[in-house]
């Protein structure tokens, strides 16, 4: 019963936000008013709908309602209560309705945090909104219905993928999909502009904090991915450009470029139409990572065109969106106006520049992940393209980005003069460059070109932002010192320091890793890194739905203990999988991470030891930029400006439409 | 017949803190090789990476190449000869991946001249209108 009605709330969603996303269109255009008035009360109900829809499942997944097809293929009776919750998203059908119960709470935010939209502006993002979740409802109902029941019930469940059953997994989608979903809020306000023709400093200022909220969570969401691979794959790698990962990684990169350019477009009423451009790629490029990854095109090219349902539905739902907008876009855009003019040397042309290298970077992963599908679908080659590839073509481009950021908030916006310039920037790059030959002198034997460019790209980045700060604050500072700088001053820095942090952890983690593959007996110990790891032996344990098999690895250091690790190798009863679960000693400067494997012949086990340095500053820099962008989307100037635009569009909507160009 | 001898002298050698190879070079290149090579049967993952059987069957050839002081050349093409291709993650720069090496540098390029072309046209554009 309780599932029949989740399913019934889910059709009356996919009614009601088709209502949503048609006749308040219909509305704003022929002006309307109860037409475009549905707007608001419709995505409210759309959102309790799939709230409770929502709900219904995961009860259903609490009761072990083994007759709905999708729990008894992905949940248990022994599984915990924690990971039955989790479970809901742990397949293909459910992590759709989450996907939509998330695009519901973003369009149900826009319902609430909208002061100075106008009536009509409002109606148009929640429609574009409602486009977007039919079509995903439709999607779900008609191809991936959790709701789905199993005649005659099965018996037992078949388990959550034990894979899945990770306190970092758990989390992962639900912040990932936060922020793939949040850049449908940016792409509503882009195709609302467009259609609007009122495109201007107060739209990007609108923008901006909703743009930087996705990012934040689509950055914490990829940063929690790659902790759990670390984890839980179990070698000791923590980005593996795996096509699902850089579908995630695609998005990103373009958001960034967007809260680039809406900082121009805000402050200097610049590169309008580019961001327009901008927030159409970054949500087209969240529906891009959908579809390869919800419709098996990624496991196999044959496997997909065997049975296409679900992959020809998205692959049109993504023609359509993506086209529909370029289209509007190629047609509005030519009545873009900007005013902002600058020099070749400004802040602005910097940011362009750092738009450039995001989108080459970008183009170069998808051309990365989609050329091999490509050639393999027409049948004409077999290739591998994989992590020494992408590392090859990625690591140049960032070092570009990294000069750039060093460069760009030195700049003056409009117009700078490359003397003073020159000036302020001799030091911090002399600087770095000393400091990289030092450091990869102290952590290497001899000096490797390689490290340098990363630590002197890592120093640059660090002592700029630092410098930048530092004259930022005394110039404003005797007036109020550090709160007279404004949040998001503390945003970009914050989020530059991550980078730099970033830069420092993959360079040296690297090229320093060290790691070891044996296969030792109780008692027998291996060296690495001058770090001794004793294997002691295993023990049986028991958990919830698996038995494991325990290791004990002490480790030591001249002698004295460092500390003792327990990596398992887990086998899931339902699903009988072998899991490897990695113990790790962490700290700030390295990481000892044992992964246990099989059994060998002669009671050996495979055993296989990690020294890792500064592997953690990779996650704590991604966090920085994380905490950065949070910085910026509470920068008061959000707060303040609705209060100032509400009673400009006041007026503005007292003088009717201004013409269409902004 | 070297491959089953050196398959043999490695399991024996493999055990606690012995090392199998004659200097620590080769080790760093064996384990540098098992990066670049994909586990034919896994979905994605290196050699390093997979827990697949074949994966270590091919692990054990690896690392019995380079003992035998075979260079990376040798055993990449080796590996190449027997399986084509696809194994390794590190696309050979042939005709049908020119693009894939080729783009970034040009798009890089293009993106470069098309901020030129537009700046030139913007002031030129903003001389004639001045705000």
């Amino acid at each position: 019963m309780i599932v029949e009605l989740g399913h019934f709330a889910l059709v009356l969603a996919f009614v009601v936000a088709a209502v949503q996303g048609t006749l308040p269109l219909a509305g704003a255009h022929y002006g309307v008013a109860p037409l475009y008035r549905l707007a608001l009360p419709a995505a409210r109900l759309q959102f309790l709908l799939l709230v409770l829809s929502y709900a219904a499942l995961s009860a259903a997944f609490l009761q072990d309602d083994f007759s709905v097809r999708y729990i008894a293929q992905h949940s248990s009776a022994a599984l915990p209560t924690y990971y039955k919750l989790a479970a809901v998203w742990g397949a293909h059908e459910g992590s759709l309705l989450l996907w939509i119960l998330i695009l519901g709470a973003w369009t149900f935010a826009v319902t609430l945090f909208n002061r100075g939209l106008t009536e009509v502006f409002l109606a148009r993002v929640l429609a574009v909104m409602g486009l977007v979740a039919a079509g995903f409802m439709l999607f779900t109902l008609a191809t991936s219905n959790p709701f789905e029941r199993l005649f005659p019930a099965a018996a037992a469940g078949r388990d959550l993928n034990p894979l899945l059953q990770d306190p970092g997994l758990t989390i992962h989608p639900p912040m990932l999909y936060m922020g793939y979903v949040g850049f449908s809020v940016a792409f509503a306000f882009a195709v609302s502009a467009l259609l609007d023709g009122r495109l201007d400093g107060r739209w990007a200022r609108w923008s901006r904090p909703w743009v930087l909220a996705a990012w934040v969570f689509l950055t914490i969401g990829i940063t929690l991915g790659s902790w759990w691979a670390y984890h839980e794959l179990g070698w000791g790698g923590w980005w593996f450009w795996d096509p699902v990962e850089n579908a995630s990684f695609m998005p990103w990169l373009v958001g960034t470029a967007l809260l680039h350019s809406l900082a121009v477009t805000e402050k200097r009423n610049a590169f309008k139409g580019w961001t327009v451009l901008l927030a159409i790629l970054a949500f087209s490029l969240s529906l891009l990572g959908t579809f390869l990854v919800r419709s098996g095109v990624l496991v196999s090219v044959h496997a997909f065109a065997s049975d296409p349902e679900r992959g020809v539905f998205i692959l049109l739902f993504l023609v359509v969106a993506v086209g529909g907008s370029l289209a509007l876009y190629a047609w509005r855009a030519p009545r873009i106006r900007s005013t902002g003019v600058f020099d070749f040397l400004s802040r602005e042309n910097l940011l362009l520049i750092n738009n450039v290298i995001l989108l080459v970077t970008m183009f170069t992963i998808l051309i990365g992940t989609l050329y091999p599908l490509a050639l393999d679908a027409l049948g004409l080659d077999k290739i591998s393209v994989g992590a020494p590839y992408f590392s090859a073509v990625f690591v140049p481009l960032m070092l570009l980005a990294a000069l750039a950021a060093g460069v760009g908030p030195a700049v003056q916006w409009k117009r700078s003069s490359p003397h003073p310039l020159l000036r302020r920037l001799r030091a911090p790059l002399a600087v770095a460059l000393v400091a990289a030959l030092v450091l990869a002198a102290v952590f290497g034997d001899g000096v490797s070109p390689g490290v340098f460019i990363g630590a002197a790209a890592g120093s640059w980045v660090l002592l700029t932002t630092a410098l930048n700060l530092g004259r930022r604050l005394r110039r404003d500072g005797p007036r109020g010192g550090l709160r007279s700088l404004p949040l998001s001053f503390y945003g970009m820095s914050t989020a530059h320091l991550g980078l730099a942090l970033f830069i420092f952890g993959v360079t040296f983690s690297s090229a320093y890793s060290e790691e070891k593959m044996v296969h030792l007996q109780d008692g027998q110990s291996v060296e690495l890194a001058g770090y001794k790891f004793v294997f002691e032996g295993v023990a049986d344990r028991e958990g919830p739905n698996y038995m494991s098999k325990e290791g004990r690895v002490g480790v030591f250091r001249g002698g004295e203990p460092v500390a003792v690790l327990h990596p398992e190798r887990r086998t899931y009863r339902v699903q009988s999988d072998a899991m490897t679960e990695a113990a790790v000693d962490a700290s700030p400067l390295r990481d000892l991470y044992v992964a246990m494997g099989e059994e060998v012949e002669g009671g050996r086990r495979e055993v296989r030891v990690y020294y890792k340095p500064l592997i953690r500053w990779i996650w704590l820099g991604a966090m920085l930029m994380a905490l950065g962008g949070v910085l910026s989307a509470s920068d008061a100037r959000y707060r303040v400006a609705r209060r100032a635009v509400r009673a400009d569009s006041a007026r503005a909507d007292g003088s009717a439409r201004a013409g269409g160009a902004a | 017949m070297t491959a089953a001898l050196f398959h043999a002298v490695f399991l024996s050698l493999a055990v606690a803190g012995a090392e199998p190879f004659a200097s620590a070079e080769q080790e760093r290149r064996y384990y540098e090789l098992l990066k670049e090579l994909r586990c034919l049967v896994c979905q994605n993952q290196s050699l390093s990476d997979s827990a697949a059987g074949l994966a270590g069957d091919l692990r054990d050839e690896v690392r019995a190449m380079v003992a035998d002081g075979k260079s990376d050349r040798e055993i990449v093409d080796f590996m190449t000869a027997r399986y084509g291709d696809f194994v390794l993650f590190r696309p050979r720069f042939r005709p049908a991946t020119w693009i894939l090496w080729l783009a970034p540098a040009a798009l890089l390029a293009g993106g470069l001249f098309w901020l030129f072309r537009w700046q030139v046209v913007h002031r030129r554009r903003s001389d004639s209108e001045p705000e």
